[in-house]
């Protein structure tokens, strides 16, 4: 058993991992009640699950330039994904009705420029 | 890599992407579409990460680049636009 063994286990194991994440979000997706907490649940194949699949990526291809491309993938996704969430939770909290049963706490309840 | 990795992985990625798209069908707002979307590219992008891990060949992680930044155009422009369009039809009393 060599080392290289060893890294097409590991990969094999984040690889499933991150599938697992995909589905336990998708999950969330169709049964959550309201958007916020649909959000909630897409974030988990966003960042953790595609990080998972990415290190297994390279730890099944060893090779430099695959990195670097790879760690280029992760940067944007990190980047993107929380500007993008803001977004849609504002365009949400702004547009559409809240269901304030299933908050917790709504640090926006207070604001004067409601119209 | 052994097959039944690769089995449960494409079957773990199928099913999820077929709730996903189960979520875009039913909505009920755009900006649940807009959610499901994110999801299905984030699905995409680990499918294709897959692809190139059980093939063992670099073709594809340039696609990957894309398609994490088409995803996040995307959502920020439907976002912006849901924005404006129900703004002013809940305005209508003004």
């Amino acid at each position: 058993m060599t080392w290289t063994d060893v890294a097409d286990a590991a990969a094999a194991v984040c690889l499933i991992g991150g599938s697992l994440l995909s589905l336990a979000a998708a999950v969330g997706i169709v049964r959550f009640p309201d958007l916020f907490s649909r959000m909630h649940a897409a974030t988990k194949p966003q960042v953790l699950g595609l990080l998972l699949v990415l290190v297994g990526v390279e730890l099944r291809l060893r090779s430099g330039e695959a990195l670097g491309v790879i760690v280029l993938v992760a940067l944007f996704q990190f980047m993107t994904a929380p500007v993008s969430a803001h977004m849609v939770g504002r365009a949400a909290y702004r547009t559409s009705p809240v269901r304030r049963d299933l908050l917790v706490r709504d640090e926006l309840a207070d604001r004067d420029d409601e119209d | 890599m052994s097959t039944w990795v690769i089995v449960v992985c494409v079957a773990l990625l199928g099913v999820s992407a077929a709730l996903t798209v189960l979520r875009m069908a039913l909505g009920p707002t755009t900006l649940n579409r807009t959610i499901a979307m994110d999801v299905l590219v984030a699905i995409c992008v680990c499918a294709l990460g897959l692809e190139a891990a059980v093939n063992r060949h670099a073709t594809t992680l340039p696609i990957l680049v894309a398609l994490s930044l088409l995803g996040f155009v995307g959502s920020v422009s439907v976002a912006r636009f849901a924005a404006r369009e129900e703004k002013t039809e809940g305005r209508d009393h003004a």
